[in-house]
C-alpha cells in the first residue's frame, strides 16, 4: 500500500516535469479514485498511465472495419516513439468490437483489429516480438451504453503494457 | 434401433425400460398434424400417477406435473386442469372414457408408481385415445427415485411421439453461459440444466471468461471457449468428471468449436496474422488439418448431420455471409443472399434446414433457410437475438435475446421458439443467460 503511494507521488512529479507531453488521449483510462479522490494506480515512467497520457493508448475503428484512421495513425506514431523510449517493455494489443455483431465473428474481427494495430507499430520499427495480440470481441465494452457514440468508443484497439 | 438404446442404458444400471403393452390398432387415429403452420393444442388429461405410500404418491403427483409442463411448453398440447377431472384413476383400474369425454379430453395419460423395496421404483404409464377408447402406448420403467424427472421427460417424449409422429425432445439438457455483473466486466460461467431449467448447476466459477459451449453427440462432453490461460482457446470438458483440457497447441486464438456428428472431431476457427481460418482436429490422433485458406474471417463452422458438409460464416465476399463446403474443405458455395449480414449458422439435426443469426437495418433476427439457401424465413427479431441451437428433433430452436432499456442493453435471457415462428417461451434461468446449446436426447 505504502509503495503504491510512493509510485503515485513519483508519477505526479514526473508528469509535472514533463511539459512537452501531448494532450491526453480521448477515453484513456483514469485510475480508480479511492476515498478522498486519491488515485492509487501506478503512474510511473513506462506504465500504462504513462503510455495513455503521453501517446494515447487506443485507436478507434468504424463499424465492421479494421482500417486505422488518420487520428489513429498519429496515436500509433506516438506509441512507437514511446515504445522506443522503453525498449524493455512489451505490450499486448487488445482488439474490441461494439455489441452490434455476432459473438464469434466479433472475436475474429477484434483479432483483426489488434493485428492491424500491431502491423502499424511493426512498420514503424517496433519488433514484432514485443507485441502480442488478444481479441475480446464484444465481451469488454468500455462504455456500457447502447448508442452510436458509445459504440464508437467500444470499437477500439488498446495497447496495454505487459 | 430404439430397443437397443434402452438395453444399453439398462446395462449402465441407470434404468430398465420394458415395452409393456403393444400399441393397439388405433395407433394412427389420434394424431396431431404438426406440419401445418398453426396447430390447435390437443386437450390431454394427465392425472397424478397412482402411488401406494406417501412418497410414492408424491412422486406420482410430480411425474404428472413435469409431463404436463413439458407437453404444455411444446405448444402442441393443452393439459387440462386436474380440478376438472371426474375420475380418480387408481392402480389396476381402467379409465372410464365417458368421464374423460365429458371434460373434452382427447388423450388421457394414466400411470402408477410402485416402490420395489430396493430403493428403486417401477413407473408404468399408458396413453389412451379417449374417443376410440383404446390404448396408444404403454411402458414401464424401473429406476432409482432420484431419476424420476428423467422418467417424466421420457414419458413426455413417448406421448409427443405417439401423438405427433415426430421424435420428442424433453429428455435433454441445455448448456449455456450464465452472466452477471456490469457489461464492462461481465462475469460468465458455464452452466448446465435440464431442458425445462430444472437441475441447474454451474460448471465453472467465473474467474475465467468462457463463451459458446456446445455438446458432444454423446452429451457427455462439451467444447467451449475459455480465456483461462490468457489467450482465448478451445477447451474440451467432461461433464461428469469435470476434467478439462485445452484443445491442441496453437500460437493464436482458437474459437467457435463444434463437434462432428460422430463426436470424433472438433471443427473450429484459428487466427493467424489477423485472418481466421477453419480447422478440424481429430480427437484420436490429435492432428489438426486446415479446411479454409486466405485472409478472410471464416468462422462458426457447423456440420451437416451426415457429416459430409460444413456450413460456416465468412466475409470473403466483402460482408458476413453463409457458405457451404465439403467436410474436407475446398470450394465453398455462398448460400445467403438476402439483405444484411448472416452469422452463426447451425445445421438442423434433421438436415433439412440451417438456422442463423441475421443483422439487418439495426435489428437482429433468428431465421432458417434450406441448405441450398432457398426458403429463408425469419422467426423472431429484437435489439439482439443471437446464437440459435436446435432441439434434438429439429422442430424447436433456442437462442438468447436482449432487449434495450434506458439506452442500455437490458438483461439477456434464453428463449425457445417453434420452427413455425410461434410459441416463443422464456427459459427460466436463475439469472442472465446467453449462448445456449441443446444436447441430443440423453438416451
Amino acid at each position: 500500500m505504502f509503495g503504491r503511494f510512493v509510485a503515485v507521488a513519483g508519477g505526479l512529479a514526473l508528469l509535472a516535469a514533463c511539459s512537452h507531453s501531448p494532450e491526453p488521449a480521448p477515453g484513456g483510462p483514469g485510475g480508480p479514485m479511492g476515498p478522498g479522490g486519491i488515485s492509487s494506480s501506478r503512474f510511473g515512467p513506462g506504465s500504462q498511465q504513462d503510455l495513455a497520457s503521453t501517446a494515447g493508448d487506443r485507436v478507434f475503428f468504424d463499424y465492421d472495419q479494421v482500417d486505422i484512421k488518420t487520428e489513429g495513425q498519429q496515436t500509433l506514431r506516438r506509441q512507437a516513439e514511446w515504445l522506443r523510449r522503453y525498449p524493455n517493455i512489451s505490450v499486448t494489443i487488445e482488439g474490441h468490437c461494439d455489441e452490434r455483431g455476432t459473438r464469434e465473428y466479433n472475436l475474429a474481427l477484434g483479432e483483426r483489429r489488434a493485428q492491424a494495430v500491431k502491423n502499424v507499430l511493426v512498420a514503424l520499427g517496433i519488433p514484432a516480438s514485443r507485441i502480442q495480440t488478444i481479441s475480446y470481441g464484444k465481451e469488454r465494452p468500455e462504455i456500457p451504453h447502447s448508442d452510436d457514440a458509445s459504440y464508437a468508443q467500444n470499437r477500439r484497439g488498446v495497447t496495454t503494457v505487459n | 434401433m430404439r430397443g437397443n438404446h434402452r438395453f444399453l442404458f439398462a446395462a449402465k444400471g441407470i434404468f430398465a425400460i420394458v415395452l409393456l403393452f403393444l400399441a393397439g390398432p388405433a395407433f394412427a387415429q389420434l394424431r396431431l398434424d404438426v406440419t401445418r403452420g398453426k396447430v390447435e393444442p390437443m386437450p390431454i388429461a394427465i392425472p397424478a400417477f397412482a402411488g401406494g405410500g406417501g412418497e410414492e404418491a408424491q412422486t406420482g403427483r410430480e411425474l404428472a406435473q413435469v409431463i404436463s409442463a413439458d407437453l404444455e411448453r411444446s405448444g402442441l398440447f393443452r393439459p387440462l386442469d386436474p380440478k376438472s377431472f371426474i375420475q380418480t384413476v387408481s392402480a389396476g383400474e381402467g379409465p372410464r372414457f365417458g368421464d374423460w369425454r365429458q371434460i373434452n379430453a382427447q388423450a388421457l395419460v394414466s400411470g402408477t408408481v410402485v416402490g420395489q423395496g430396493d430403493g428403486r421404483s417401477r413407473v408404468e404409464f399408458r396413453l389412451w385415445d379417449v374417443f376410440a377408447e383404446q390404448q396408444l402406448a404403454g411402458f414401464a420403467y424401473t429406476t432409482t427415485r432420484q431419476n424420476w424427472r428423467r422418467i417424466a421427460h421420457i414419458i413426455a417424449d413417448e406421448i409427443y411421439k405417439r401423438i405427433t409422429g415426430e421424435d420428442g425432445y424433453f429428455d435433454s439438457r441445455i448448456v449455456y453461459i450464465a452472466e452477471s455483473g456490469p457489461a464492462e466486466k461481465r462475469e460468465k460461467r458455464l452452466a448446465l440444466m435440464d431442458q425445462d431449467a430444472a437441475n441447474h448447476q454451474y460448471l465453472t466459477d467465473g474467474r475465467a471468461l468462457v463463451l459458446t459451449p456446445r455438446f458432444s453427440p454423446s452429451a457427455q462432453e462439451i467444447t467451449y471457449l475459455s480465456y483461462a490461460q490468457g489467450t482465448p482457446r478451445v477447451y474440451l470438458r467432461n461433464i461428469d468428471s469435470g476434467q478439462q483440457e485445452a484443445l491442441g497447441d496453437f500460437p493464436g486464438m482458437t474459437f467457435a468449436p463444434r463437434f462432428s456428428p460422430e463426436g470424433n472431431r472438433i471443427v473450429f476457427s484459428r487466427t493467424e496474422n489477423g485472418a481466421s481460418n477453419i480447422y478440424v482436429l481429430d480427437l484420436r490422433t490429435r492432428r489438426p488439418s486446415r479446411l479454409t485458406e486466405g485472409n478472410s474471417i471464416d468462422t462458426t463452422p457447423s456440420y451437416s448431420p451426415d457429416g459430409s458438409k460444413i456450413v460456416f460464416n465468412s466475409d470473403r465476399g466483402g460482408s458476413q455471409q453463409l457458405y457451404v463446403m465439403d467436410a474436407s474443405g475446398g470450394e465453398a458455395r455462398r448460400i445467403s443472399f438476402g439483405s444484411g449480414k448472416y452469422g452463426t449458422p447451425v445445421w438442423s439435426p434433421r438436415g433439412d434446414l440451417i438456422a442463423f443469426t441475421k443483422i439487418d437495418g439495426g435489428s437482429f433476427y433468428i431465421g432458417v433457410m434450406r441448405p441450398d439457401g432457398s426458403g429463408e424465413r425469419l422467426l423472431t427479431q429484437d435489439f439482439l437475438v443471437e446464437g440459435p441451437t436446435w432441439a434434438p428433433n429439429g422442430r424447436v430452436l433456442m437462442y438468447f435475446r436482449q432487449g434495450r432499456s434506458g439506452g442500455r442493453a437490458a438483461s439477456s435471457r434464453l428463449y425457445s421458439i417453434d420452427l413455425t415462428g410461434g410459441n416463443q417461451r422464456e427459459i427460466g434461468t436463475p439469472g442472465d443467460a446467453s449462448d445456449p446449446a441443446w444436447s441430443p436426447l440423453l438416451r
